[in-house]
């Protein structure tokens, strides 16, 4: 049966409204959550309006709130994340199909399935008792002492802040990212690898020619899960960032997320115009979502286009 | 250095058991599962959960009422109260008259504790550093950024000072805690009081913020050159290293017990209308500059007689019976004096189809 017609029997009649509903319950529920945040919301969309998104402020007693602070903040540590997270990524995918030993790749591959099972919550503990004192102590030395010159590496050395977040957050993130490449990069048909190394070309022409194009919308697939878990992620960040509310150029310096602000006030919240702040920090944080979506779509496309793949 | 992660884990596991509300309770009522039982919930300000659950357990032992107490903040506490959803409420920052007026609440103190600049500086005793409010003013506001800063080391010529910066550590969530400390700052401060402000949550001029006591307990102990301020059953509980603040007399004192109750000793209960009293730089030469209380909140009009009176008699019975169990835990049981006004509060103001039910 062709897509986009109407059975005719009665089974599949009732199976065809049956899936219907479940999809048509996926759009409800979007919509009505869309509505139902702006609902909450809205005393502090009438009041700010869209200075909201521009403000720096997030003074809790004299009630002004502006989500700059947690926009950049969530943006930057995603940014430092997928910097990390995305060659690494793709490139040991690349070693595990085409280069590793079979036994090697097996091994690294149930370590990849491990990495990525392990609670957030277990990144955030880690990395403020263990990694924190080893950023304080060696790495922001480091970094201060050869890029000191830029602002973005002056200022404390504590441990904590949005590079240690951001870098947390690249740890998480890189788990998923191999391992779906090497998914993509495994579903390459080895006929079309073997052609190409038949008509002499190396390997990395093969992973450049073959296996990345060929892959691309799956690479960008697990690019986007990465993207997707480092914007949303709570409780690791929320242990490392130091949860402050000021806009600083330095990357030592402790900022927030937009997660992490919802997780550390929003129970204690007991103001209307505080709540509906944070309920619209989690819309702001959910069209963020939307717009990566949106571009991931549109990027695809043109990159399909210039790299002539069908699929 | 283990021994100090190994109490700031146990700290985390004991958040982790104690936030499952109730569960000392539970144990306690499954003895009595027979017996028919009256149910009382309330909610609220994390700060006091362990003595409300101890209390809850120790009273299920030989009554049959089961008192479910959910620490969901001090905030949630006071918004569950007003939607009637808990039979009573909890807060570490007292409502003020006119609040509980407007929302036709009443408000009584049950313990008493202090709050505690804590410092993580290698080499530094526990007691060992002193401070005066005008430094720890300083030291808050950014303007003294290093440990071995002159004003600070000429007054503490005995100390070896690292030198390393200040990383002020404060709370990221709105809390009674931050109330309490602001409120005190903002009383030894003028510029604090005018650049900052008190409140539950204020703008820090420094600083990183973790959540609830434990959360800063946790970042103090972590970061080198750290000082934060917590509870002071925590100071005990995660082996922080506490000051010694010098106080209205003049006098150095450490944060023990006795300071505390020096300092609500000299308190004014009878003339603060609602209970509503800081106990934040009172006078006494032993007395700790920084305590306060942590409130239950109830309706004045009960919509049911039965719950209403067990509330009533379990509050009273924490008042008579309660207070070593309060000690135990590093709280400060009320005063007679306090308690018999509570008593008479209640006689006048808890109401059911407009008639006082306490006796």
């Amino acid at each position: 049966m062709a897509p986009g017609t109407v059975p005719k029997s009665f089974g599949d009649r009732l199976f065809f409204v049956v899936t219907a509903c479940a999809a048509a319950l996926v759009l409800a529920l979007l919509v009505v959550l869309v509505l139902r945040l702006t609902q909450y919301a809205w005393p502090a969309i009438s009041r700010f309006g869209l200075r909201f998104l521009v403000d720096g402020r997030w003074d809790i007693g004299a009630e002004q709130f502006g989500a700059a602070s947690s926009i950049y903040g969530t943006l930057i540590t995603t940014l430092i994340a997928m910097l990390i997270a995305a060659p690494l990524g793709v490139a040991s995918a690349m070693f595990l199909v085409e280069m590793a030993p079979s036994w090697l790749s097996g091994s690294v591959g149930v370590a990849l399935e491990l990495l990525a099972a392990v609670p957030s919550i277990i990144y955030g503990m880690w990395g403020l008792f263990i990694f924190a004192p080893f950023m304080a102590n060696y790495v922001q030395p480091t970094l201060a002492g050869w890029l000191g010159f830029l602002p973005l590496f002056q200022g404390p050395k504590m441990g904590l802040g949005v590079l240690t977040a951001g870098i947390i957050l690249a740890l998480m993130i890189l788990p998923f990212i191999t391992a779906v490449s090497r998914d993509v990069f495994r579903l390459v048909p080895p006929v079309m690898k073997e052609s190409a190394y038949g008509v002499g070309a190396t390997t990395w022409e093969v992973t450049r020619d073959v296996s990345l194009r060929y892959g691309v919308a799956g690479i960008a697939g697990a690019l986007f899960l990465g993207l997707g878990r480092a914007l949303g992620e709570t409780m690791a960040v929320t242990f490392v960032i130091g949860n402050n509310h000021a806009l600083s150029a330095s990357l030592f310096d402790a900022g927030n997320t937009i997660a992490s602000t919802l997780a550390n006030e929003f129970a204690e919240a007991d103001s209307d115009l505080h709540r509906a702040a944070l309920v619209e920090l989690g819309l702001v944080l959910f069209g963020m979502t939307l717009v990566f979506q949106l571009l991931a779509q549109l990027w695809l496309r043109r990159v399909r286009k210039s790299m002539g793949s069908r699929r | 250095m283990w021994a100090r992660q190994l109490a700031v884990l146990t700290l985390l596991l004991g958040c982790a058991s104690g936030c499952a509300p109730g569960f000392a309770v539970s144990v306690a009522s499954e003895a009595n599962r027979r017996a028919t039982k009256t149910r009382i919930t309330g909610a609220g300000a994390s700060f006091p959960e362990p003595i409300y659950a101890k209390w809850a357990g120790a009273y299920a032992r030989d009554h049959d009422v089961h008192v479910n107490y959910q620490p969901i903040g001090s905030g949630g506490g006071i918004s569950q109260i007003k939607a009637r959803t808990v039979d009573f409420g909890a807060s570490d920052a007292p409502l003020t008259a006119e609040e509980l007026e407007a929302a036709d609440l009443i408000q009584f103190p049950m313990v008493v504790g202090g709050v505690v600049p804590v410092v993580r500086l290698d080499g530094v005793e526990p007691g060992s550093l002193r401070l005066t409010p005008e430094i720890l003013v300083q030291i808050l506001m950014g303007e003294i950024r290093r440990w071995d800063a002159p004003e600070v080391a000429r007054l503490n010529p005995d100390v070896d000072l690292p030198a390393r910066d200040v990383t002020v550590v404060y709370r990221s969530d709105p809390s009674g805690t931050t109330w309490i400390l602001t409120h005190y700052l903002a009383a030894v401060s003028e510029q604090w009081r005018t650049q900052v402000g008190a409140g539950k949550a204020v703008q820090w001029p420094v600083g990183i913020a973790g959540k609830g006591n434990q959360g800063v307990a946790t970042y103090v102990t972590r970061v080198d050159g750290a000082i934060g301020y917590v509870e002071q059953a925590f100071v005990e509980l995660a082996d922080l290293t506490h000051v010694r603040l010098q106080n209205q007399a003049g006098e150095f004192v450490a944060p023990t017990r006795e300071t505390v109750a020096a300092a609500a000793a000299n308190a004014d209960w009878a003339s603060a209308a609602g209970f509503h009293l800081k106990l934040v730089n009172q006078p006494g030469a032993q007395s700790w500059p920084i305590a306060g209380a942590t409130f239950i909140l109830l309706n004045r009009q009960q919509d049911d007689l039965t719950t209403a009176r067990a509330v009533l008699e379990f509050f009273a019975w924490c008042y008579e019976q309660g207070g070593s169990l309060a000690l135990e835990l590093g709280y400060l049981p009320m005063p007679q004096n306090v308690v018999e006004l509570v008593a008479a509060d209640w006689k006048r103001e808890v109401q059911f189809d407009g008639r006082p039910i306490a006796q």
